[in-house]
């Protein structure tokens, strides 16, 4: 007789795996990319590609340096890179996005263990090295569609007063990262992440809710509070970052204070900083407060004996 | 507050086949642990003959059960067969004589009043038939001074995949099953009875409702087809809506969960005094070619069961009971156990080699009892026993939920289940 598998119980297991879920986040990103590539031309696709390339490249190298198994395959390093070249401007030069990779990668993701173990979001974490290293390379915003003239105009994103309509803002014809300005694409992408039951819609759903009060509360105009959730980074880092499962937290009422602190530092940045935007910020800020909030998040187990529930204290 | 549950394929593929009576065997090979509790020690001496349902093994212990032979003949010898929990449990063969006597000791039970009816239940070796194998006497043997219950839960939601002995239950010994509830209904002055069945098997809800149709103490609850549903917790919840608090049983909450088989067999148990020596038992699996219900003879050997289902090839995974919570079995001639209610065959299964938890929580949504199974792996892999008692480990049922929708394959499972011994450990030490 051959040999028998023993193995602990349950011996049948979902279909689902960790690459399915990445394949999926990949697809949902995909309108995001068509858009830009529409809005900023074909070097949005070079930047992306390069960037996916670059990723998994550091990957590989990092887990073969580290001589630890490959996890290339899961696809995660491809869903980083293609979230840190969307939070690039399309005409950044091409080292610096490879720079951005490799802190995103190897700094953010393998030094710190690998997929899941890592703290703060890779591609986040990238920007914020680039911004804060090549500002002026970050900061300067290509024209919707420049690629057609002959000379390269640059504009002003509208955060940082430049002029937009609501509608250009939802289309993502202004100015921009290459990924983030086409809202219509990036909610596309999220409703297909929520009917894939890939991400749970309270975190982006508290994260714009709250940016769209506290505009309405402090402005008092629709237009205006509507302005202010189409802009800057705010439905890509809410709808792809703030989801992120290694760095935001693991229960709904933890998704939900994690959505509503990130929407509210976003808010604090944009209006009371001296930087234009807030999202990444505002994210890298909860992703340090996730393990916090997990300890006092934890739910209510079934039948649980009453007895002191003092969260977060085991000593 | 709401319980979480998964959806599982079904794989029912067995639920239109009638029970088979499958011959007695030339050999049958009984563990003297059937059941949760008690080990009981042997009462025959190599040589003896013995007759269908004679006692060979018993204990004094309150948490047990007897255990009878299941065909006539002679003991031949004391062994010891390595338990599926990993440990070597004394067996008693017996070679068969081929008469297939019955013993003179069967016949029904004179049973005037409670304590008759429960002295009763306890000789018949009754146990669990859903898996567990928890003594039935210990169930029913409650205090009645201390608490009484007022409510009667017949399981019969058979949530695992494959199995359909306790469908087949319903279907051929529906009559039975009504029986055995009203009997402990009357001996125990149980006021109301509800009989859970998942909605994936329609005919056995029809069935029931139509027997219970003039009894209206006695309703039959449709439960959504959901992982898992028949967890005794899980199904006091479904049906009641009543919580069972961490340590406690189920009588603490006023309800006692018997499965349907069980309470067929005590029906019959009280019927002809016939104790529990064959049970029904659901033969499937990839390589089955005809997936089938039997009944068998305890002490039977699983090769020789599965013989009568055909397989094609050889398996390559052997499991008994259901694929969520069923063991590995080490080998194909393994003796039949009270508890199996299935043994399943498995060709090219698939294995799974984890890789690093993602923090999707999907092992979060998907525990019943409403813990962090993710945070509990962390805490048993720094062997941290505050966090495992603060997370509430030993509230972990082990229905392999959070295994089940793990995308990376990760045994949360399984740990905890060290989790919880290694928790036993460190309380023992006084840590």
């Amino acid at each position: 007789m051959s040999k028998l598998i023993i193995e602990p119980s349950p011996h049948i297991k979902s279909p689902i795996t960790t690459q399915k879920i990445m394949l999926t986040v990949i697809i949902a990103l995909l309108p995001a990319l068509l858009a830009s590539v529409i809005i900023f031309g074909l070097r949005a696709l070079v930047m992306t590609v390069i960037c996916c390339a670059c990723c998994v490249i550091f990957e590989w190298v990092t887990r073969k340096i580290m001589k630890r198994d490959s996890t290339i395959s899961d696809l995660s390093a491809i869903v980083t890179g293609m979230l840190l070249s969307f939070n690039l401007p399309v005409t950044l030069p091409i080292y610096m996005a490879v720079i951005g990779c490799f802190v995103a990668i190897v700094i953010v993701k393998q030094f710190f263990g690998g997929i899941g173990q890592n703290f703060a979001n890779p591609a986040i974490t990238a920007r914020i090295v680039l911004m804060l290293s090549f500002t002026s390379y970050m900061t300067s915003w290509a024209q919707p569609f420049y690629y057609q003239s002959t000379e390269l105009v640059t504009t002003s994103t509208p955060l940082a007063g430049g002029e937009a309509s609501l509608m250009d803002m939802f289309l993502g014809t202004t100015g921009g990262c290459l990924g983030e300005t086409c809202a219509l694409a990036l909610i596309i992408g999220g409703i297909f992440l929520v009917i894939t039951r890939v991400i749970s819609p309270a975190t982006p759903l508290c994260f714009i809710g709250t940016v769209f009060v506290l505009s309405l509360i402090s402005t008092g105009d629709i237009e205006k509070a509507t302005a202010a959730i189409l802009s800057g980074g705010l439905m890509l880092g809410a709808i792809f970052m703030a989801t992120d499962y290694s760095t935001t937290p693991l229960t709904l009422p933890g998704k939900i204070i994690f959505g509503i602190g990130c929407g509210l530092i976003t808010m604090l940045i944009r209006n009371f900083g001296t930087m234009p935007e807030g999202v990444s910020y505002s994210i890298l800020l909860m992703n340090i407060l996730t393990p916090i909030i997990d300890r006092f998040t934890v739910p209510k187990a079934f039948g649980e004996a009453e007895k002191k529930r003092r969260a977060g204290n085991d000593g | 507050m709401t319980v979480h549950k998964i959806r599982l394929p079904h794989f029912k593929h067995s639920a239109e086949s009638e029970t088979i009576a499958l011959p007695l065997p030339s050999r049958a090979v009984i563990s003297t642990a059937q059941h949760l509790g008690a080990v009981c020690t042997p009462t025959v001496n190599i040589g003896d003959k013995v007759k269908i349902g004679d006692v060979i093994a018993d204990s004094d212990a309150v948490m047990s059960a007897p255990v009878h032979a299941s065909i006539s003949g002679t003991v031949t010898a004391f062994t010891e067969v390595l338990h599926i929990s990993g440990r070597n449990m004394p067996s008693i063969v017996i070679e068969s004589d081929g008469k297939n006597e019955i013993s003179d000791a069967v016949k029904p039970p004179v049973i005037n009043s409670r304590e008759d009816f429960l002295a009763a239940v306890r000789k018949s070796g009754s146990i669990g038939l859903g898996g567990a194998g928890f003594p039935t006497s210990m169930k029913l043997g409650f205090d009645p001074k201390e608490k009484h219950p007022d409510k009667l839960i017949i399981n019969g939601a058979e949530c695992e995949p494959y199995i359909t002995s306790d469908y087949r239950c319903f279907i051929e010994e529906g009559e039975k099953v009504l029986d055995g509830a009203l009997l402990m209904m009357k001996y125990l002055d149980i006021p109301e009875c509800v009989i859970g069945i998942e909605d994936n098997k329609p005919k056995a809800i029809e069935k029931m409702r139509g027997l219970c149709a003039s009894y209206p103490n006695i309703t039959v609850c449709a439960l959504k087809s959901s992982y898992p549903q028949g967890a005794e917790k899980t199904l006091i919840y479904s049906t009641t809506g009543r919580v069972v608090k961490e340590g406690q049983l189920p009588i603490s909450c006023g309800c006692i969960v018997i499965n349907s088989s069980t309470c067929a067999f005590i029906s019959d148990y009280i019927k002809t005094g016939m104790p529990l020596v064959s049970r029904r038992i659901t033969v499937d699996g990839n390589i089955v070619k005809k997936p089938a219900n039997f009944k068998v003879a305890v002490g039977m050997s699983i090769a020789e069961i599965v013989e009568h289902a055909e397989l094609d090839g050889e398996p390559d995974r052997i499991i008994l009971g259901g694929p969520m919570m069923g063991a590995c079995a080490f080998e194909l001639d393994y003796p039949l156990s009270k508890t199996n209610n299935a043994v399943l065959l498995f060709k090219d299964s698939p294995i799974y080699s984890p890789s690093s938890c993602i923090r999707c929580g999907r092992c979060v949504r998907a525990c019943s009892m409403g813990l962090m199974p993710t945070a509990l792996e962390t805490a048993f892999d720094m062997r941290d026993a505050k966090a495992l008692s603060r997370l509430n480990v030993n509230l972990c049922v082990n229905c392999g939920a959070c295994s089940y929708v793990c995308p990376a394959k990760r045994n949360l499972a399984e740990k905890n289940q060290l989790a919880k011994a290694f928790l036993r450990e460190q309380t023992k030490k006084g840590v």
